[in-house]
């Protein structure tokens, strides 16, 4: 289609009555989601608007990708169709940090660092550390579930969020949850939308609990020789009374894994908690780092090229041989890795080879030592190419009819996102 | 009930495991808030997950409600019966699995009560954080159902937070597990949405949860004010310091009253008291607690306590949880409430409180999570007096009002159950119903669990509030109210 034709189709002159004609332009190559080229990008200024757009598009037949800051549209499976990228930068501002309450309210589209900045001026943070903060949004993070390294400390981002507000495809918007920190009232849908991928609805706004910003913060490494005694000193900490506020495994060799610490608090008890951590590491010793070191998951994904990175979610114990599984294989097949494994049990893992078969061959051996381990392999990313011979998400099994039955009642046109999560919903 | 149906159930759980006699059906009319009543046609009490997934294929064939019961402790007629329905007790469904120390994961059936987590894991120096203070009796399927939470969720979180994985029979009789064992399995957080869905989405059948370690050290401390505002701007102050206590409590003058009239913790005579709990490495809790003093005193503090051994914590801490029950020392009758609000609202919204209370001429005690916003304030009154009731249930309406118009909650952990039902319009739109209502019919399209309870169905009576009568559980001692 020509612009011109484009912009005469019926469907164009009816969005950009929702929005005004100049909140929706023609997609360039820039906005194309894993090589679909959309038609258009429309950014609505409510969540009325986004509602509108999204019933609008529903009953016209056509499909909508919500964007954030765009860092993570590659996740998921392979995109089949891409009519709208519905963006959410005109909703980028923090409504009211409740610091009192220790509370915000924040729009979808707002960026984490911009979040930060503003819970700064009374001491307070949003106690995750996603990705990419610069550019990644408040919606972009709760529609992929994304927390960091914070987690082990402060739990997974569900547990930080009490409330959202989302634009379904039927032109309703609803809210879930509140504002308030103990709350029970209704079902909580909140659950429901974090992590959903943008499938049931659009994200337009979210209510955080906060935490206050520690006094002092310090880090530490230890190396091992191998992945099975680093493990064992996790497993050691994790049984303390230490109160860390990070804890990562971080292994490029199989003779070389750094055991890396993040304590937070008063100045006083930080030199405390060194010395027990001391006693409780004995022979390997720990030395104050960097705190860098808590970038080592983004530095994954620096250059990806042709590498695939995906995550592999098993309990703390079964992290070291999860590793050594990983070298093993790695090694003969000349794949190249990275681990970076939180305590809670969470490796991302980066491989990088000349071809594509040694990297299938890796993921085919982790998959099944996941699997042995029963725990789950997802992959964030991987060449386009590869996600024809390649499940992103591992099966689901018997939850999977359930799944599509909720998705069938949020978004029975397919509207959003069609098949890039689970089971191809 | 039909004896062909009655003999089928038979055939499931056998005898031990069906309840039919008129008197025995009794026992299972209602749940802790006694008020409400209906005698089930029939009770089943299933010994294992295949027989509950045998007796729902059975309800799913003939179209018969269930209602799922733990130990029927809760507070909002959750585990109500439904007429011409059965109930499904999971009390013999009570067997620890497993204990895994090093990952601190435990899988329970649902029937094992909440303290006996705790008490299998805290020779490992692990507890099971949510801790309502019907925790000897309610059960672990009775805590997921409604969510619930207890004194130390400000910092802890609710139940919510520490499940991982759930096995769940749904309406037709299909075995699932939802979650797992480690974090973050791929798809939609369905154990997430089906924690608080209040028995309304399928039976569970089996839970895998998480424990965590106890801290290092834990100390209480006890700050006499004036009033409940000083009380609570020292709340406000002591967060804004950027301390995370595990507990932060206030009672006021007439539950300070109940409490010594029941227990004698010998507390400051005072208006309003304020607990403060911190947990965490010893030499931070020592450093924080020598600020927590004076912030309290520059709030109008008059008097400071420490409990510092175990025994002196425990006395506090009994003090506080008689205050709720004890409150029937001090009158005949009393409602109770569970609304929640922003916590820098608690100033205004007590001083609305005293007010509704001047006008209804009617005291109301307040004993409240104050770190949480969770305030549960009793309304008091005597039955025998013409009016007093009505004038009683009017007030504790109101109460719930302001607490929405606070943008806060009608409920903080108690749940919606049988009686708020008729409340959920004034917090949610129709929308946002609906949209409920679309996730409850994925999970069972035939409304055959717990059906008629958390949503005002279109033939409901608004109901008031009702008045609290004491548990049995409670008269025997085992549980205070919170
Ligand atoms: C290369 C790279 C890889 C990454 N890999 C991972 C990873 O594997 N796992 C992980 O958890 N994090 C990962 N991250 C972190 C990522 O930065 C953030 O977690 C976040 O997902 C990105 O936010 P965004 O605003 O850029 O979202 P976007 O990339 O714009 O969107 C991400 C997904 O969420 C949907 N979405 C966005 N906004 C909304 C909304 N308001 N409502 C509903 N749906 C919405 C989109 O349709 C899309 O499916 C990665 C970051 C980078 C740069
Ligand atoms: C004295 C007293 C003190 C209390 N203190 C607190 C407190 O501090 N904090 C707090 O949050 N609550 C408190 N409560 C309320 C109550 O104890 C909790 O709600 C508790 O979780 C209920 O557990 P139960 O086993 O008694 O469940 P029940 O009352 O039997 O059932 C509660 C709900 O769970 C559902 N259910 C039960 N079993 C299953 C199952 N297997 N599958 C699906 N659904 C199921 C029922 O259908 C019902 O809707 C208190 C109650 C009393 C009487």
């Amino acid at each position: 289609m020509s612009q011109a034709q484009v912009q005469n189709n019926e469907a164009w002159i009816e969005l950009s009555a929702i929005v005004g004609p100049e909140h929706l332009r023609p997609a360039t190559p820039e906005d194309a989601v894993e090589a679909v080229q959309p038609i258009g990008v429309i950014a609505p200024g409510t969540a009325q608007e986004v509602a509108q757009v999204l019933h609008y598009c529903n009953s016209a037949g056509l499909t909508i990708i919500p964007r954030g800051g765009g860092t993570q549209l590659g996740l998921g499976n392979r995109l089949s169709k891409a009519d709208f990228v519905l963006s959410l930068e005109r909703l980028d501002r923090v409504i009211e940090h409740a610091w009192g309450d220790m509370t915000v309210t924040v729009e979808a589209g707002c960026t984490i660092d911009k979040l930060q900045g503003v819970l700064r001026e009374h001491g307070q943070q949003l106690g995750a550390d996603p990705m990419q903060p610069e550019r990644a949004t408040v919606g972009g993070v709760l529609a992929t579930a994304e927390s960091g390294t914070l987690r082990i400390r402060y739990g997974a981002i569900r547990d930080l969020v009490l409330g959202v507000e989302m634009a379904l495809p039927d032109g309703s918007v609803i809210k879930a949850g509140g504002k308030v920190v103990k709350n029970v009232a209704g079902y909580d849908l909140t659950k429901l939308a974090i992590g959903s991928l943008g499938t049931l609805g659009v994200i337009t706004r979210a209510v955080f609990r906060l935490h206050p910003i520690p006094v002092a913060t310090a880090s530490y490494v230890a190396t091992l020789p191998t992945a099975a005694e680093a493990s064992k000193l996790v497993l050691a900490i994790l049984d303390s009374h230490l109160v860390y506020t990070g804890l990562q495994i971080h292994a490029r060799r199989a003779d070389q894994v750094f055991v890396h610490v993040r304590f937070e608090g008063i100045p006083e008890s930080l030199q405390d908690q060194y010395a027990k951590l001391g006693r409780i590491a004995g022979a390997c010793k720990f030395v104050e780092c960097a705190r860098e070191v808590w970038s080592e998951r983004q530095k994954l994904f620096v250059n990806p090229g042709s590498s695939v990175i995906c995550k592999c979610c098993v309990l703390p114990s079964q992290i070291g041989s999860l590793c050594d599984a990983l070298f093993r294989q790695a090694a003969p097949a000349e794949v190249a890795v990275t681990l970076v494994a939180q305590g809670t049990g969470l490796a991302e893992v980066r491989l990088d080879a000349a071809g594509r078969q040694p990297l299938m061959t890796v993921l085919h051996a982790l998959r099944s030592e996941v699997d042995r381990l029963e725990g789950t392999m997802t992959v964030s990313q991987c060449p386009v190419a590869m996600k024809d011979e390649l499940d992103v998400w591992g099966t689901v099994k018997d939850v999977l009819p359930l799944m599509q039955r909720i998705k069938q009642k949020f978004d029975p046109g397919q509207t959003l996102n069609p098949g890039r999560f689970v089971g191809g919903i | 009930m039909n004896a062909r149906l009655v003999s089928e159930f038979r055939s499931i759980v056998g005898d031990a495991g069906l309840v039919s006699g008129p008197e025995q059906l009794r026992t299972y009319e209602c749940d802790g808030l006694t008020l409400f009543r209906v005698v089930p046609d029939l009770v089943l009490l299933p010994a294992t997950s295949q027989e509950v997934q045998a007796i729902v294929k059975v309800c799913h064939r003939e179209r018969i409600p269930m209602v799922a019961r733990g130990s029927g402790t809760g507070l909002s007629g959750g585990a109500l019966p439904v007429k011409g329905g059965v109930v499904i007790g999971v009390s013999r469904m009570n067997r620890i699995l497993e204990v895994d120390i090093p990952n601190a994961r435990v899988v329970v059936e649902p029937g094992v009560t909440n303290s006996a987590i705790t008490a299998a894991v805290s020779p490992h120096g692990y507890f099971y954080a949510p801790d309502p203070s019907s925790q000897v009796v309610c059960t672990v399927a009775g805590n997921v159902a409604e969510n619930s939470g207890g004194a130390h969720c400000f910092k802890y979180g609710v139940t919510t937070t520490y499940i991982l994985g759930l096995e769940v029979v749904l309406s037709d009789g299909s075995l699932l597990r939802l979650g797992g064992t480690s974090l973050d399995q791929p798809g939609y957080d369905l154990v997430g949405a089906f924690v608080g869905s209040e028995g309304t989405f399928g039976i569970i059948t089996k839970i895998t949860l998480r424990v965590i370690k106890k801290p290092e050290t834990t100390q209480t401390l006890m700050a006499a004010f004036n009033s409940s505002s000083e009380a609570g701007a020292a709340v406000s102050a002591i967060i804004a310091s950027g301390m995370f206590p595990a507990a932060l409590e206030i009672m006021d003058r007439l539950a300070l009253e109940a409490a010594e009239a029941a227990v004698h913790p010998n507390y400051p005579n005072c208006q309003a008291l304020l607990l403060v709990e911190l947990d965490g490495s010893t030499r931070e809790v020592e450093l924080l607690m020598e600020k927590v003093g004076p912030i309290c005193q520059s709030c109008g503090a008059w008097e400071l306590r420490l409990a510092k051994t175990e025994a002196e914590r425990m006395a506090v801490w009994k003090g506080r949880k008689a205050a709720f029950a004890a409150v029937g020392r001090i009158s005949p009758n009393y409602l109770v409430q569970d609304g929640v609000i922003p916590r820098t609202a608690l100033p205004r919204v007590l001083g609305e409180i005293d007010r509704l209370s001047a006008e209804k001429s009617l005291r109301v005690a307040n004993v409240f999570h104050a770190g949480d916003g969770n305030l549960h304030p009793l309304v008091l009154y005597d039955r025998r007096i013409a009016g007093q009731e009505e004038r009683a249930m009017e007030l504790a309406e109101d109460i719930l009002r302001l607490c929405v118009e606070a943008g806060g909650s009608i409920t903080g952990e108690h749940g919606i159950g049988e009686e708020k039902k008729q409340f959920m319009p004034v917090m949610f739109s129709a929308a946002d119903l609906d949209a409920m209502q679309r996730l409850r019919s994925a999970f069972d399209p035939f409304d055959l669990c717990n059906p008629t309870k958390m949503f005002p169905g279109t033939d409901a009576k608004v109901q008031r509030p009702v008045a609290y009568e004491p548990h049995p559980i409670e008269i025997a001692g085992l549980a205070q109210r919170y």
